[in-house]
């Protein structure tokens, strides 16, 4: 749990040096922020992507819809790596390696996050199994 | 001095509390005493006295108060009248005490009005009542008290955060909190027919009314909410599965259950212990609700641990008053006769089952929204989002839309497949074509065309159960069946529609250049400085045109003064068709200017969908309430007659 906490305050120490250093350069460097994709299908996955992408410093927002500047960096982020031809789920892993899992808002079945799948299915396996039984009765 | 009146008056209230809720329960011990005759009374004066206290509220921000704390941290003497009133509730204090002031007068109306049920039903009712007030006068008087002085005046207030300086957001938190009180209202119900061994079709008649007004509000709250996000925020979204949209969607799908089941408990005298059990959910997910939004719980774990006693105070109000609505749910559920059976093509079928999917949907955003808190106190932080509450919530929502759409042609009790066939076969094939029309006209993702497709479907089920009928003579009540119905298809259109066909264009142009969006040519004509009561902005002229005369839109970009904060103020353009939405962002530094256009094809028909069904509300508690009014005087006319009758035998037996 330490270990993990440490990782991921390194990653921002480290992901923020960069990003601060862009915030303080001209537009250029985060031209891509909000420049649409010249390809509509790759424009549309780089949109879905982000907006699967938690804004970190905002409140329950993603990087698609905040003008917080992390929002807007992270957008070039993704904007310039789908140009560059990288694949929308090669991005979410990378950022998810520096950030965590906490970045994304699609959380994989499997890991920690299983029960909210099978949760709700056996629920209403189990209300449908007692509806059935209650007509059967009658 | 206005301030010391309005704590007394609180004070005073949460004594007349206590005095309902001990004087209530001790009526419920023993047959045969007096002292139950106390409760109404109690629950009027406390109504009166707890609407005091909020005028004297109302008052301290009318006049800026400034040696009151909670107007000091909330409030400015430049801001608007009308945002220095809606000012008292935009505060955790103030919020809370219209809580307890919309929560004693529905007490007192009860106490005024209710004479349908039992008297001493009605006593157990209040007592249930007066114990959840206890626990929130408790709350607000602690550890939230509006009223407190500071040691010396303030020179100056700090202002209300702008973006609630708006009207959508205004009037979204009373509205969504009535809606609250309205539940915590049915489950007062619930608990003093369980108390009495009184559930039965009396009881669900005289708590329908409350739980449809509830329900009202809650979707006037919800999309009143929605609308105030898709244009204030400036991103087009009009529902991002945030935990705080989450609290007041889930008390809406319980009460939409509970609202079914409620009818079914009226109308049959069927589904008694889930009628019960949806009205303890329900009241359940209205405190989660108010938990969530007031503890600070979803800043983060750990804010919320730093400064925990408010948080704290809510959690243990929750745990004692679920837990104890759980606790005598189990003890009281096996005394609840069954109630009348049905068979499996029927009516009550097809409502419990979309009951069931109902709580499905509520289960997948209750864990949805809560799971990261857990994770979190467990030492694992992940976000859940869209990506799994829109799927997952459509595995339960799309079965419920089908079952939604022949559920009012099927009959009560018992009815054959054979005889609704022409209609599903009608209903089905309306799906059919759209879905197929969809897939083949357009490039838009599954969820959007099977919404479509079923938007379509849930429209034409909506009018069926009026075919054959002659219109003049349909009861009000199935009015409102039809028009909530039709408002749900309605909704959902605008809801696929937008996801399905949205365009985006974003742009840095200068001052002359264009951009293209959807069918309209937007033209950047210049961006000049504005000034305004509390704020500069800076304000954009757009013409946009669709080859027919330009229309000029005007976005801003608003900076306030107090406290110093930047809103945009986006500018919509309302088609028919559809809402062309413009925002301007960012300066380019070149002279460019960045402008965000979307165009976003029958957005408009989510809210107006969201209107019809309260609209849907209103009519079948009107309905409901006129009938019940002339069932009694119906039955206070054939009291008379009987009274009559037997003093005329008497005369006659008396003659002979």
């Amino acid at each position: 749990m330490m270990r993990r906490l440490w990782l991921m305050f390194a990653a921002i120490a480290c992901l923020a040096l960069p990003l601060g250093y862009a915030a303080a350069q001209t537009a250029d460097e985060t031209s891509m922020a909000d420049t649409q994709l010249a390809d509509p299908a790759q424009e549309a996955e780089a949109k879905a992507l982000m907006e699967s992408l938690r804004c970190l410093t905002c409140q329950s927002q993603s990087i698609a819809d905040s003008d917080a500047e992390m929002a807007v960096d992270m957008r070039h982020l993704v904007r310039s790596r789908m140009q560059a031809g990288e694949s929308p789920e090669d991005i979410r892993q990378w950022l998810i390696e520096r950030y965590g899992d906490y970045i994304s808002y699609a959380p994989e079945a499997g890991g920690i996050t299983w029960p909210l799948y099978a949760i709700p299915a056996v629920l209403v396996l189990l209300a449908l199994g007692l509806l059935v039984r209650r007509l059967r009765r009658s | 001095m206005t301030a010391e009146i309005g704590l007394a008056a609180l004070w005073m209230a949460a004594a007349l509390c206590m005095l309902q809720f001990i004087a209530g329960a001790l009526a419920t011990r023993s047959e045969g005493n007096d002292i139950g005759a106390l409760t109404r009374p109690a629950a009027i004066v406390q109504g009166l006295l707890a609407l005091t206290a909020f005028a004297c509220l109302l008052w301290l921000f009318a006049i800026t108060d400034l040696s009151v704390k909670l107007v000091a941290t909330n409030s400015h003497s430049e801001k608007p009248m009308i945002y220095k009133l809606t000012g008292a509730w935009g505060n955790h204090e103030g919020s809370m005490l219209l809580w307890v002031a919309v929560m004693a007068l529905s007490g007192a109306a009860i106490g005024a009005l209710e004479k349908r049920l039992p008297e001493r039903t009605i006593q157990a009712v209040l007592a249930a009542q007066g114990a959840v007030g206890v626990g929130f006068y408790a709350f607000l008087i602690g550890s939230s008290n509006p009223f407190e002085r500071l040691p010396s005046p303030a020179a100056q207030g700090a202002g209300l955060n702008p973006l609630l300086q708006d009207w959508g957001l205004a009037f979204h938190p009373p509205t969504l909190y009535i809606g609250y009180v309205g539940l915590s209202v049915a489950f007062s119900f619930v608990v003093g027919a369980l108390i009495t061994r009184q559930v039965n079709p009396d009881f669900a008649r005289a708590m329908r009314p409350w739980v449809l007004g509830a329900w009202v509000f809650l979707t006037l709250g919800i999309a009143a909410g929605s609308w105030w996000a898709y244009y204030e925020l400036g991103w087009g979204g009009w529902w991002f599965w945030d935990p705080v949209e989450n609290a007041s969607l889930m008390p809406w799908l319980a009460a939409t259950a509970l609202l079914h089941s409620v009818t079914v408990l009226a109308a049959r005298d069927a589904l008694r212990t889930w009628t019960v059990m949806l009205g303890v959910v329900a009241f359940s997910m209205s405190m989660l609700g108010t938990f969530i939004v007031r503890s600070g719980v979803l800043t983060s774990v750990h804010s919320f641990a730093v400064d925990p006693e408010r948080g704290v105070f809510i959690l243990i109000l929750l745990a004692l008053y679920i837990g104890g609505a759980l606790a005598l749910f189990a003890w009281r559920a096996s005394s609840i006769a069954e109630g009348k059976r049905f068979a499996v093509a029927s009516r009550e079928t097809a409502l419990v089952f979309n009951n069931i999917m109902l709580c499905a949907i509520l289960g997948v955003v209750l864990l949805g929204t809560l799971y990261p808190l857990m994770a979190e106190a467990a030492g694992d932080r992940v976000s859940i989002g869209p990506p799994y509450f829109n799927p997952v919530s459509a595995v339960f929502a799309l079965p419920m839309f089908a079952v939604m759409a022949v559920g009012p042609i099927l009959r009560w009790r018992q009815d054959s497949a054979r005889r609704i066939s022409k209609g599903v076969i009608v209903l089905a094939a309306v799906g059919v074509v759209t879905a197929l029309a969809g897939a083949l006209l357009s490039d838009a993702g599954i969820l959007p065309i099977l919404g479509l497709a079923f938007a379509a479907v849930i429209a034409v089920a909506a009018v069926m159960p009026l075919y054959g009928r002659k219109l003049s003579r349909t009861p009000m009540a199935t009015w409102g069946m039809v028009l909530a119905h039709f408002g749900v298809a309605v909704a959902l259109f605008g809801m696929a529609s937008e996801s399905g066909f949205s365009k985006e264009t974003l742009a840095a142009v200068s001052a002359g250049e264009s951009a293209q969006i959807g069918p309209y040519e937007v033209t950047l004509e210049g961006v000049e400085p504005l000034a305004g009561p509390n704020w500069t902005a800076l304000e954009a002229r757009l013409s946009a045109s669709d080859g027919g005369d330009a229309v000029i839109l005007r976005p801003q970009s608003r900076t306030f003064v107090q406290p110093v904060q930047t809103t945009t103020e986006s500018a919509l353009l309302n088609r028919w068709d559809g809402q062309l939405y413009a925002v301007l962002g960012q300066a380019a530094g070149d002279g460019r200017w960045q402008l965000r256009l979307w165009w976003k094809p029958f957005v408009a028909m989510i809210w107006y969908g969201s209107l019809l069904i309260a609209l849907g509300g209103i009519l079948a508690a009107v309905g409901h309430i006129r009938r019940s009014r002339r069932r009694k005087a119906l039955e206070v006319r054939l009291a008379e007659q009987e009274a009559d009758l037997l003093l005329v035998r008497r005369q006659e037996e008396a003659m002979a």
